[in-house]
């Protein structure tokens, strides 16, 4: 799976074989493949760029399209082992009630998502005094698709208040992974599998 | 795209045994108009069955026999094409109730006389019943993909929900699980517009040398509307007028757009029977696979193993993303594997029969795996 983004190598490598997986915001659909191909898993995708729907339909995948905001009210309760939220909760309208709609779905839940607290970030903001723009959120603030930018330590509490489970966390600085107890000064994503 | 001629092999099955119908009754001497496309494999796993639309036929890909235009799905169905008849042995029957071969209303009842209004009333089942009656007597058991768009969907639904043990692959383009109640007026409105017309004279039109055509081209320029979207008919036509400088100040089709649906109704009457259009109508207000089902549209589903794709357009407001969108959903809850796309393409309905590279790619992307 050398060909994933690292957080997805993660993801990837930590979901069970063989079990059933919904991708929420699953893009070309890049992750489902590596699970079904890989981790023989039952994988479905939501996506809301109809392009990327195609794509992931012309690789056999299952994918429907809508709106992580409003659709997954569809799908029954505990219906997947996984849901799996990557680089998107930030861009979501309301990602509490996401978190929770995943929670509702999937026995577990994975989320990743950029670190808005990385030094490089804060360094940027306190000397440039402007939106950050750096490799990892490389669009101007007009923009950008992320509209709830996140630190790991917001995310931390946000399921600590909910009193939501961390089964497993991971940090990465590009591709390595860095320590949980600084995470939130020098990690650039985090990874958090959770369950009620 | 390869433009090879394309090999075809007309054909009509004539059924040993009388075709049992939803409505209670039996259908004695059914006969199936079919046409193939391509090659059988030898473990006869190449099948994609192509369902038509209301007022389609079997002629997907090889020219019209009255109009002589090419087939109505010939930009998709081919050598090289989205359903490449290089690879697939392609299936289209005339449905049962219609008039381009296959046993419908003008058809000889077993008195010797057309059948006309005393033909039994159809559903859209009745119609996959008599395509399954088709695949046995070919031998073939199940088949690699059924696709539909509009009724052609509809059929492919009720294929899978009522024996589904055929398909391994269900692609449904552009319809719905259960005919809404602004489509049902609308075909309403078709079959009153036939009846209206004296020339129907009770459906026993036949041999009298009189016709519904006034009534049958009403109801098609009304239908033929729904299929185009507000966009499409502003860009074909807008205000402009046909052939005249000026209004004419009388009821002459002054606007182009007046002079193009004439032409639609005139030349529609010209290939299709009236009682046919109300019967076809009719099984189509009638489909409601919830209905069938108890109730719940995802148990629908329940026994099939087939791998699902549903397509809908923006610009579709007879067939609109919130029919396919809850097929999608059922399927989900059912936990079957379903993929389901709403395309952007500025042609309303009858975008799945016009050029939308989008489309292409989703349908040959499904079959291909």
């Amino acid at each position: 799976m050398s060909e994933l983004r690292p957080d997805l190598a993660v993801i990837a490598s930590h979901v069970a074989p063989g079990s059933r997986v919904l991708d929420v915001g699953c893009g070309d659909g890049t992750l489902l493949q590596a699970l079904r191909d890989e981790r023989q898993c039952d994988a479905r995708g939501m996506e809301l760029d109809p392009a990327n729907v195609a794509e992931c339909v012309a690789k056999g995948l299952s994918v429907i399209q809508g709106d992580a905001d409003e659709d997954l009210a569809f799908y029954p309760d505990g219906s997947v082992d996984y849901a799996i939220l990557s680089e998107t909760l930030q861009t979501m309208r309301r990602p509490d009630l996401v978190l929770e709609e995943l929670l509702r779905i999937g026995r577990r839940a994975v989320v990743s998502f950029p670190n808005f607290a990385h030094w490089r970030v804060r360094l940027s903001l306190l000397f440039n005094g402007r939106m950050p723009v750096t490799r990892l959120l490389p669009v101007a603030w007009y923009e950008t698709p992320n509209i709830h930018h996140l630190t790991v330590d917001d995310f931390r509490a946000l399921v600590n208040e909910r009193g939501i489970k961390v089964e497993q966390s991971w940090f990465l600085r590009g591709d390595r992974e860095t320590s949980a107890a600084a995470a939130n000064f020098r990690a650039e994503h985090a990874i958090f599998v959770l369950s009620r | 795209m390869a433009t090879a001629p394309i090999i075809t092999a007309s054909d009509v099955l004539e059924l040993a045994e009388p075709l049992p119908l939803d409505s209670g009754q039996r259908l004695e001497g059914v006969r199936i108009a079919y046409e193939a496309y391509g090659t059988l494999s030898p473990a006869r796993d190449n099948v994609v069955l192509i369902c038509h639309a209301t007022t389609g036929d079997q002629h997907v890909a090889s020219p019209h026999p009255i109009t002589g235009k090419p087939g109505w799905w010939d930009r998709t169905v081919g050598p090289g094409k989205p359903i490449d008849t290089n690879r697939f042995h392609v299936i289209c029957a005339n449905v049962l109730g219609s008039c381009m071969g296959s046993t419908g209303p003008a058809s000889l009842a077993p008195d010797g006389k057309p059948y006309g209004m005393r033909f039994p009333v159809i559903t859209i089942r009745d119609m996959v019943r008599a395509h399954v009656a088709l695949l046995t007597a070919l031998g073939i058991e199940r088949v690699h993909t059924v696709v539909g768009g509009s009724m052609g969907g509809m059929q492919a639904l009720s294929l899978a929900a009522n024996w589904p043990h055929i398909p391994e692959r269900v692609l449904v383009i552009a319809a719905t699980a259960t005919m809404p109640a602004q489509n049902i007026a609308f075909q309403e409105l078709g079959r009153q517009a036939v009846m209206a017309d004296p020339a129907w004279q009770g459906g026993d039109y036949y041999g009298t040398g009189q016709s519904p055509d006034a009534g049958l081209s009403v109801a098609r320029m009304a239908a033929h509307i729904t299929y185009l979207s507000e966009a499409s008919l502003t860009e074909k036509f807008g205000r402009r007028l046909q052939d005249r400088a000026a209004k004419s100040f009388g009821f002459e089709a002054d606007f182009e757009v007046e002079s193009y649906l004439r032409y639609q109704g005139v030349s529609f009457t010209g290939r299709f029977d009236a009682n046919s259009y109300l019967y076809i109508t009719r099984a189509m207000s009638y489909f409601d696979l919830a209905e069938e089902q108890g109730g719940k549209l995802a148990d629908a589903f329940a026994h099939t193993d087939a791998r699902f794709c549903v397509v809908s357009f923006d610009s579709d407001w007879l067939y609109p993303t919130t029919e396919s969108r809850r097929i999608a959903h059922a399927l989900n809850a059912a936990g079957k594997p379903v993929s389901f796309v709403e395309l952007s393409a500025p042609f309303g309905h009858d975008s799945f029969l016009l050029d939308v590279p989008a489309l292409d790619r989703v349908i040959s992307g499904f079959l291909s795996r």
